[in-house]
């Protein structure tokens, strides 16, 4: 919000919000997801301007999958393609469109490293803006190795079958740790959460921190 | 033979004990990396992704008569056609046959049709003498094993693995320099290929028009054994028909690209029936078996598009799940995510209910696909068949879930109350152990704790 602020935006924040759906639409609970996206389209297309939103997972769902699911429901699906057209992530929205200068943002000192987390990377082709808004901040940042590789969390996959979802989030971290950042920065706070709690099992000192808590440091 | 867990995650299990997947992982990103340096390579290579999935889906869309256009072409050239409807008649006719000709030695080259229909189990209960000729079936073969990838069966395998099931099955000195390994291999195939009676295939792609079948491998075994023996039988996926040489050129430029970075494979063979008056060699006899085994049915099926298939193996390679526990895990033929569509919909969703959900969705499987199969989707797909095979808690957690945030003021209670919970539980933020469904994810991580205040109090508060 604060950043959006920073910006130069009017923001408005619909209070009944609630899920877009995502984590029942990918787990197989169409009608569940369905539900939800009606509620998430019922409150978006009730605004105005641009709808963005902090987390490229989510972004996905309201572009790519809604539309998809209200398929067969003629009024949905009109919601659903005019609600779509006006969602932006919230890097691609500052960069493409907004042409945000982050240059006041300030990371007390930090080295980041940036994670490509894959919804908004194969869905929503989103890996430079992020990075072009901590290169023009001027913060420090490192490459990842295999910065495109999943962290294996994949919402009901990772307590489904956590095994193989905590030996990719190994591989992860090891490249974290590897790459010499103190933080890593992402725009999905849920492949955040996983890398973070993988971390914080580990005792590291490496932080996770959404791009949002970068470019905007006196957030309270 | 041991016995393999019966479950997805027993599987899983096993395989990290025995730390196969390091092995797994070098190789599948080793093929990997070949192929992102082959596409940057190659300027069409979008374009030529676009065709081939043109190209596949005009041919699955009148796969009848394309079919019957390629038996009439295969019997015109003097060959045999046998539709088989499943594994027991494509074997039975494969058996028969050898009986009938009085063969006894085979030699195979690799097909992953063959292994679907365990062939070489069919003809050596017949007491036939089956030998496979890619170097990595030979090894795998010898070893008892089943392949880990489509096109790289042995890659679970280093080279001292393979030194000693050479020792210990073949009667040599241990070694684990691959030179010397490939020269016993080509030392104990050469007399094979000469002395074996019937050569058996798969078939990378049949072509409609002329009734020739296309064979790419990269060590020569194809055209050897298809051309020597006197006796050649291609086995046929249904779905492997492409209209005429043409989209067979854009075929082969997308596969060999995809599966091993390749331009193209060493050896890139068109076979077009028995020999004929004149010709210094092939076979007396050519046979196709056309196996359905479950292709029609999945033609008929929500994910009809995973018949698109060429089985590259670009898909295992570029997977992070397959990467990491390798391709045993699958349990069936068919690993990696192309194997999460292709094996519950052949051999039946009951059975393998869990492989639609060993993946996280994160796509890089349909980024890499020369055909664009739309994978992550079609896992979504076969979820929604399979959701009463999820746990109890967790599918009251999704629907519970669903109906609490479609009332919004008792998603703001919930919510608020959650971060009651957080104060409680939570130490510095984070929650250490949760029971239940939850018990897997916090064994190696943690779950931060519920924020204290719902955005939606802060939002309110900071607009007051």
């Amino acid at each position: 919000m604060t950043l959006l602020e920073q910006a130069g935006c009017d923001v408005e924040f619909p209070l009944d919000q609630t899920c877009c759906g995502q984590p029942a639409f990918n787990g197989g609970f169409a009608d569940e997801a369905r539900a939800q996206a009606r509620q998430t389209l019922d409150v978006l297309d009730a605004t105005e301007g641009t709808i963005v939103v902090p987390s490229g997972s989510c972004a996905a769902m309201i572009i790519q999958h809604t539309p998809e699911l209200m398929e067969h429901d003629p009024e949905y699906a009109a919601k659903a393609d005019r609600v779509g057209a006006r969602t932006r992530e919230l890097t691609q929205f500052l960069v493409d469109d907004a042409d945000f200068d982050p240059a006041a943002a300030d990371c007390g000192g930090c080295t980041t490293t940036y994670h490509a987390s894959c919804h908004g990377l194969r869905g929503l082709n989103v890996l430079t803006q992020p990075k072009k808004l901590l290169d023009d901040a001027e913060i420090p940042r490192v490459d990842l190795e295999g910065e495109d590789e999943c962290c294996g969390f994949g919402g009901l996959f990772s307590v489904k079958m956590p095994e193989v979802s905590a030996a990719m989030m190994d591989t992860k971290i090891k490249s974290i740790e590897a790459s010499g950042a103190d933080v890593v920065v992402g725009v999905d706070v849920s492949c955040l959460m996983h890398i973070g709690g993988g971390l914080q099992r580990r005792k590291s000192n490496v932080t996770t921190k959404h791009i949002a808590e970068v470019l905007v440091e006196d957030l309270t | 033979m041991t016995t393999k867990p019966v479950t997805f995650r027993g599987r899983i299990r096993e395989a990290f004990d025995e730390g196969v997947p390091i092995a797994i992982d070098r190789g599948a990103r080793g093929h990997y990396n070949k192929r992102v340096e082959a596409s940057a390579a190659f300027q069409e290579m979008e374009e030529m992704r676009d065709r081939a999935r043109l190209i596949r889906a005009e041919t699955l869309s009148k796969l009848d008569q394309y079919l019957a256009q390629f038996a009439d072409s295969v019997e015109s050239r003097g060959g045999s056609v046998f539709f088989a409807a499943d594994a027991a008649e494509a074997n039975d006719y494969v058996v028969s046959l050898a009986e009938a000709e009085k063969v006894n030695r085979i030699v195979k080259v690799k097909s992953m049709v063959t292994e679907e229909l365990r062939l070489n189990a069919a003809l050596e209960a017949a007491g036939m003498d089956v030998v496979e000729t890619d170097l990595g079936e030979f090894i795998i073969q010898l070893a008892g094993e089943t392949p880990s990838h489509i096109i790289a069966p042995v890659l679970h395998k280093n080279r001292q693995a393979v030194g000693e099931t050479f020792a210990e099955h073949l009667g040599v000195e241990y070694t684990d320099e691959p030179t010397e390994l490939n020269d016993i291999a080509r030392g104990y195939l050469r007399e094979r290929f000469l002395t074996a009676e019937m050569g058996i295939s798969g078939a990378n792609f049949a072509v409609a028009e002329d009734g020739a079948i296309a064979l790419v491998t990269n060590e020569g075994n194809g055209r050897i054994s298809t051309s020597t023996p006197r006796i050649h039988i291609a086995m046929v996926g249904m779905e492997r028909l492409v209209r005429d040489r043409e989209d067979l050129a854009v075929m082969f430029e997308v596969l060999a690209r995809s599966a091993t970075g390749q331009k193209l494979s060493v050896y890139s063979n068109i076979v077009s029936g028995p020999r004929r008056p004149g010709e210094p060699d092939g076979p007396d006899q050519f046979h196709v078996v056309i196996v359905d085994n479950g292709r029609s049915a999945t033609l008929g099926s929500s994910v009809a598009e995973i018949l698109l298939c060429i089985r590259c193996g670009a898909c295992l390679n570029a997977c992070p799940v397959y990467r990491h526990v390798g391709g045993h895990a699958y349990g069936s033929v068919y690993p990696g995510p192309i194997g999460k569509v292709v094996t519950p919909s052949l051999f039946g969703l009951e059975q393998w209910h869990e492989l639609p959900a060993a993946s996280p969705l994160c796509g890089a499987c349909e980024e890499v696909c020369p055909v664009r199969i739309q994978i992550p989707k079609l896992l979504v797909e076969l979820r929604n068949q399979t959701t009463d095979h999820m746990p109890w808690g967790l599918r009251q957690g999704v629907v519970w879930y669903a109906r609490i945030s479609t009332r919004p003021s008792l998603f703001r209670f919930v919510t608020r109350m959650g971060g009651w919970v957080g104060r409680v539980l939570g130490r510095d933020g984070w929650l250490r152990r949760i029971p239940f469904v939850l018990k897997g994810w916090t064994e190696s991580r943690e779950l931060p704790a519920p924020a204290p205040e719902t955005f939606n109090d802060w939002w309110r508060k900071r607009g007051a």
